[in-house]
């Protein structure tokens, strides 16, 4: 720890002292994938590489944040700083779009070229059998070979359409959470954080049924070609951006219970906030491309 | 005289081997795409000289400015700097003018992307399939319909290759059956494949088409000569990618016929009988030809294998009594396809391999596979 | 200069003046210029990695037949070489630079997230070492060539999965690297700097910046279907189960043809710099090199296709694609006439980095010259994935970044390391450079329009003698690399040489040159007072 700044002034630009964190991160991340490599490929020692990297990765993330965030409250933090966590806040948001973008851009070449294309008169040279119809509807022309065993699709109805509506409305609390934040009212800012995170814990709830679902009653599995390929990775890296935007919320709301955040100063909150209104956003992409179209 | 052996290695091969161009192949240093023979290519010909012709003047035009400036404008020839540094007239003009030069070549280019592209009217339709590491045609329209063999590079010539003592004009450019075409007749091309992709290219047509597993895909060409036309796979394709030519034949009208009616023939007498049943030393025969057309590449002839590459000699799974291990490995393949499948094969064929395998090298196992086993086994 | 020497506010150091001792400083660095020599350095060993696989590429292929290597292990140098030259040399290069550059050029402290940004580079360690390891892996490297493929990544061992993890890791690094840049750009430029007054480098790192977290991502999403389908049953390259190995090539183009732009922006950003200090003249036109930049940038977006001319597009496809890569020639031709216009009535000397940058300019054109043949669909047809395509992408991407980045290394050293090379020494790299440089890859072009395709470990007869001139070429190439390193890298280190003065070269202008050689380890700790121009600093 070294933030002995010159008496107490909040310097022009805040260059933090040598660190440790960001090698020990690296370190945490090279076991990761090390072990992630081997893993998938049976070698059981993979699996334990993998925790043991990810466990020093949270834990130095851990240190850090928390580092960051005192520096924060000792007012190191110049308006600038500030002003450089929304530009970065902004375009890692973006980069979170181009990443949904690739698996968006699949779902829609898998649907608009490919399965045609492979139902066509020249195809029928390979596949005399399929017939293109999506969603897939079961029996021999689920898939082009055949491989794939039938299976039922996953609707909007229900439990997509509530998890919209409960997103939306987390949307909405978080919404009411700011606007309190920024009147000055903490006790109020509280209550409607813990809502919505309870929120996107519920939905998370529902998703996880949602999945049991599929596998159990419905034979939807992430191997059910390539209507279950993009259902799965899609539902599923949001439904992991949920968890990751939930578990931001959640600190934001234990912070504030800490007493951190001014009604004028508090980006950390605006940050996690912006994050959840791009999951948000997301799902509602999802909402009608995967479980309407 | 003689070179000791790191020297030897030193030395560039064709001045031990006087080599010669092949006709329809590559010629020695060649310079220039090969001589075009159907209209497409003599048009791709003609593009490329144009552009080349473009981009020359247009370089020979700015660099003789660089340079000029770089004689005249230098310090040493107590050259003054001037002050100018901005000017919308000429970048609007430097704008402009390339932006006009493109789109003539655009507006060149595009007849030849919409002819290439048109393969309706084929007088020959024929399947092309890629497959680790061979092409199989099948003639599906036209004059010698039903007419399909594989083509293999010359199992010689690969082990020339790994010998290093390359040699030959046709050096891997040498297959077993040549694609055989009527000369002045369009030919459809169409492409698939059966495990990763390929890419069929015949560059004296100016043909080059990716054979994707799971799709078809398609070409075509009309040659205007009769010859022998050379290329090779362009796609990576995994270990054997440079050892899998094409060889095309284009023959008169009536050599052309001559050929399909050889070729049915041929086919007929080939054609087994599934249920017929086969002798031991018949089908070991018949095998040895199998394997070597087909496996010896990756299994080497010897049944050892390489590296990664399974050895068949004292293999657990050829010498199984249960017969049906080997061949289910054979309909299906094994290890994501790194063993392919050779479904592609007919029910003889790989009865006659697998009882060659069984029977050859070290591998005396007395079993005999029979097509009809096949038969049941591609039923399950 | 005492706005630039200032030490006393902002400092969260207890010990405000000069660095840790020892591997603390380099392991726990937070200060740009520390971060960016390590980005330097670690870039110069994947050169030297990636040349080493490339001069075994060249060996195997000097004559026919196999001489040392199987097939198999061929395609593994093949992809490994991409991977490492592209992943690990010049896009690390560029950082470096950026790294040390950009806070000097605008007058910011540091990078805007000091710690982040020795993330960035510490990512890229463990991806280096998970990469190159993959050669030890059961079944050798991936050997499926640096575009990864579906299917044929379907068939790989498991090194795939481990260059497929590499490369995420890579990819965030890349994204938190950008983001630190941008951040940096757009927020911590002294007062005065407005953005229409930064020098190009910046601009175009900008601009690069955005195109890396624009496509990074996608790059990421293409290897994780990849990854997915290697292992855990999904389809999306399977046409069994309704997918489409197309869609790969599609996806990894969308990130792959602005990638190349990303190894190139920055070079013309360092050739921008170069060019008006040594013809002591203004850069020509600024004005339109950075829209010119940008339209490369926007333009990059929509011509990805023209890498998947044989895949069997729909005509209209390959029309679109070929008219829009076409159009890629008109805002590249503006910067090359710019450069020239800027020589032009000078006052030229031509000092090592200057050479390098005329080089650059010259031979970078051939290769873009050969692009544009490549972007005509019919002529791709003959020439797609052989050596013809080999020689153009060396002639942008050697010719091209690799030059900038040593005109760059000649330009700026001094002020790194503040001792000034040898002139002679220079000069030979340079020249020795050049000539081995298109020997090694001009009779590609031959090869190619004759047919050879890329990616053989073996090749007909016909192609013997020129292979067999590329193969010299490529080892004077690489020895060259030695002579620049021994003769040239090693003593600057070491700080051999006459002392350089602040500003070494007489035409040069910018805020870099405002601090004196080597650049002392806190610059611009206060925002400095600039001049009108925002090349000078004022009292
Ligand atoms: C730094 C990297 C870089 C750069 C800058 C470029 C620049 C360009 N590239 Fe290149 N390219 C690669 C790296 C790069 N490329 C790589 C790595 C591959 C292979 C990938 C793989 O398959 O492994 C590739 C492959 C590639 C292909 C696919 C070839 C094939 O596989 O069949 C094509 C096709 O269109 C292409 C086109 C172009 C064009 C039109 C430009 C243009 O940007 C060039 C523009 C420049 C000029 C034209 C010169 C200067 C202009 C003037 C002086 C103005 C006047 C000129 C005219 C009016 C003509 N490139
Ligand atoms: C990004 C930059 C980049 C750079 C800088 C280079 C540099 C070189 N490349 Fe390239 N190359 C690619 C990117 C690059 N390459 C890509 C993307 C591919 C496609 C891969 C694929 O198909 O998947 C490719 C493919 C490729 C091929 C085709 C392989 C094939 O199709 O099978 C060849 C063949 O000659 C080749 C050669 C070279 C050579 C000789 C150099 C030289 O310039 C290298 C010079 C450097 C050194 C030699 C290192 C320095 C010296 C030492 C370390 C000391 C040791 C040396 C001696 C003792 C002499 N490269
Ligand atoms: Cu088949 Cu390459
Ligand atoms: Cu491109």
């Amino acid at each position: 720890m070294s933030a002995a700044t010159p008496h107490g002034a909040t310097p022009y630009y805040f260059v933090p002292a040598p660190s440790s964190h960001p090698a020990m991160a690296s370190l945490g991340l090279f076991f990761v994938v090390l072990g992630a490599g081997q893993w998938v490929n049976g070698h059981g020692w993979g699996a334990w590489s993998l925790l043991l990297g990810l466990a020093i990765w949270l834990r130095t993330l851990f240190v850090w944040f928390r580092e960051a965030i005192h520096e924060s409250e000792t007012g190191l933090y110049s308006p600038r700083i500030d002003a450089s966590f929304r530009w970065s806040m902004s375009w890692f948001i973006f980069s979170e779009v181009m990443f949904f973008a690739a698996f968006f851009g699949a779902l829609y070449w898998a649907r608009v070229h490919t399965l045609p294309m492979l139902g066509n008169l020249d195809h029928q040279l390979l596949w005399p059998d399929f017939q293109a119809v999506w969603p897939s509807q079961g029996g021999s022309t689920v898939s082009p070979a055949g491989t794939v065993e039938p299976f039922t699709i996953m609707g909007p109805w229900p439990i997509p359409t509530i998890n919209t509506a409960i997103l939306l409305t987390s949307g909405m609390t978080l919404t009411i959470a700011h606007h309190a934040m920024v009147a000055g009212e903490r006790a109020k800012t509280i209550r409607w954080m813990w809502v919505t995170v309870a929120l996107g814990v519920i939905f998370l709830g529902f998703q996880a049924y949602e999945y049991i679902h599929a596998y159990r009653d419905l034979n939807l599995k992430l191997s059910s070609g390539i209507y279950g390929s993009t259902f799965f990775m899609l539902t599923g890296f949001h439904g992991f951006h949920v968890f990751v935007g939930m578990l931001m919320l959640l600190v934001i709301t234990l912070r504030l219970q800490k007493g951190h955040f001014t009604p004028e100063r508090h980006f950390g909150f605006e940050g996690a906030a912006w994050y959840w209104h791009f999951v948000d956003v997301v799902w509602l992409g999802l909402y009608f491309l995967v479980y309407w179209l | 005289m003689a070179l000791s052996a790191p020297w030897a290695l030193l030395q560039p091969a064709h001045a031990a081997a006087a080599v010669q161009g092949l006709p329809g192949g590559p010629a020695v240093n060649q310079l220039d795409m090969h001589p075009p023979v159907t209209e497409i290519a003599r048009q791709v010909h003609g593009l490329h000289w144009f552009v080349m012709i473009v981009c020359v003047v247009i370089f020979v035009a700015v660099f003789g400015v660089m340079f000029y400036s770089i004689i005249k404008h230098r310090k040493s020839v107590g050259a003054k700097s001037a002050h100018f540094h901005e000017s919308v007239a000429v970048e609007i003009a430097w704008t402009l003018v390339p932006f006009l030069i493109v789109v003539v070549m655009g507006f060149a280019a595009t007849k030849t992307v919409v002819a290439m592209k048109d393969t309706s009217n084929a007088d020959l339709t024929i399947k092309t399939t890629g497959y680790q590491w061979k092409w199989g045609y099948d003639y599906l329209q036209g004059e010698g319909q039903g007419i399909s063999f594989l083509s293999t590079l010359d199992l010689r010539q690969r082990q020339l290759s790994d010998a290093g003592t390359p040699e030959g004009d046709d050096y891997l450019l040498k297959v077993d059956n040549p694609l055989v075409v009527p000369v002045g007749k369009k030919v459809r091309i169409i492409t698939t494949a059966n495990d990763v992709i390929h890419s069929w290219m015949v560059p004296a047509f100016a043909v080059k088409q990716d054979a994707i597993p799971g799709f078809v895909r398609d070409t075509w060409f009309r040659a205007d000569k009769t010859g022998d036309f050379y290329g090779q796979c362009v796609e990576l394709c995994g270990k054997e990618h440079a050892y899998m030519p094409i060889h095309v034949k284009v023959l008169s009208a009536e050599d052309y016929s001559q050929w399909v009616d050889g070729k049915k023939k041929e086919l007929a007498a080939k054609a087994d009988d599934p249920k017929k049943t086969w002798k031991l030393d018949e089908l070991v025969a018949r095998g040895e030809k199998v394997y070597t057309a087909n496996c010896a590449v990756c299994h080497k002839p010897d049944g050892k294998g390489a590296g990664p590459i399974k050895a068949l000699d004292g293999s657990t799974v050829v010498l199984d009594g249960d017969k049906g291990k080997q061949i289910h490995v054979l309909l299906n393949g094994q290890n994501n396809g790194a063993m392919p499948a050779w479904k592609a094969l007919s029910d003889t064929e790989i009865a006659a391999v697998i009882t060659y395998t069984k029977n050859q090298w070290s591998n005396k196992t007395g079993q005999i596979v029979q097509p009809a086993e096949i038969v049941a086994a591609r039923g399950k | 200069m005492s706005a630039v020497l200032d030490h006393h506010a902002g400092h969260a150091h207890d010990h405000d003046h000069g660095p840790l001792k020892g591997w603390r400083r380099w392991v726990f660095a937070t200060n740009h210029k520390d971060i960016g020599t390590m980005y330097l350095l670690f870039a110069f060993a994947m050169l030297m990695i990636g040349g080493i696989l490339a001069l075994c590429i060249r060996a195997e292929l000097f004559k026919p037949g196999l001489q040392f290597f199987n097939p198999e292990l061929f395609n593994s140098f093949t992809t490994m070489h991409g991977l490492i030259m592209v992943f690990g040399a010049i896009m690390p290069a560029f950082v470096g630079f950026a790294n040390w550059m950009l806070p000097l050029q605008i007058g910011a402290s540091d990078m805007a997230f000091a710690r982040m940004n020795n993330f960035s580079f510490w990512l890229m360690i463990p991806a280096a070492a998970i990469l190159a390891g993959s050669f030890f892996m059961p079944g050798g490297a991936p050997a499926a060539g640096w575009t990864l493929y579906a299917p044929l990544t379907l068939q790989m061992g498991p090194s795939m999965d481990a260059a497929i993890f590499a490369m995420h890791i890579m990819g965030a690094s890349s994204i938190m690297g950008s983001i630190n840049i941008i951040v940096t750009i757009l927020n911590m430029r002294a007062p005065g700097m407005t953005l229409m007054k930064m020098p190009l480098f910046a601009w175009t790192w900008l601009i690069t910046a955005y195109l890396l977290i624009a496509v990074m991502p996608v790059l990421a999403g293409a290897i994780t279907m990849t990854l997915t389908d290697r292992h855990f049953g999904t389809s999306f390259f399977t046409p069994a189960g309704g997918g489409d190995p197309i869609m790969y090539q599609h996806i990894f183009w969308f990130f792959g043809h602005p990638e190349v732009y990303i190894m190139i922006l920055p070079a013309f950003g360092i050739v921008s710099a170069i060019v008006p200090a040594f013809a002591r003249k203004r850069l020509f036109g600024y004005t339109s090199m950075v829209y010119a930049t940008a339209s490369i940038a926007i333009l990059s977006f929509i011509v990805w296709a023209h890498h998947m001319y044989a895949t069997g597009m729909p005509v209209t496809g390959q029309l679109f694609f070929m008219y829009a890569t076409m159009l890629i020639a008109v805002p590249t031709g503006v910067k090359i006439f710019n450069w020239i216009a800027t020589m032009w009535r000078g006052s030229m000397t031509f000092e090592t980095p200057m050479l390098w940058s005329v080089g650059f300019i010259f031979v970078f054109t051939m290769g873009g010259f050969t692009g544009l043949i490549c972007s005509m669909a019919p002529v791709d047809i003959n020439i797609q994935d052989t050596y013809y395509v080999v020689a153009h992408f060396h002639y942008v991407l050697v010719a091209g970044s690799l030059y900038a980045l040593f005109a760059g290394v000649y330009y700026w050293g001094p002020k790194w390391t503040g001792v000034m090379y040898s002139e002679t020494r220079g000069k030979i790299h340079f020249w020795w450079s050049l000539i081995a440089f298109n020997v090694t890859f001009f009779p590609m072009h031959f090869l190619g329009l004759a047919g050879m395709p890329r990616r053989y470990a073996d090749y007909p007869m016909q192609f013997a003698d020129f292979n067999a001139l590329a193969s010299v070429g490529a080892f004077a190439f690489g020895l060259a690399q030695v002579y620049f390193f021994v003769f040239v890298v090693v003593p600057m280190m070491r700080g051999q040489g006459p002392k350089a003065p602040q500003k070494p070269w007489e035409g040069a202008e910018g805020l870099e040159w405002e601090v004196p050689s080597p650049a002392p380890h806190h610059t611009f700790e206060t925002p400095p007072r600039l001049d009108a121009t925002a090349t000078k600093v004022v009292g």
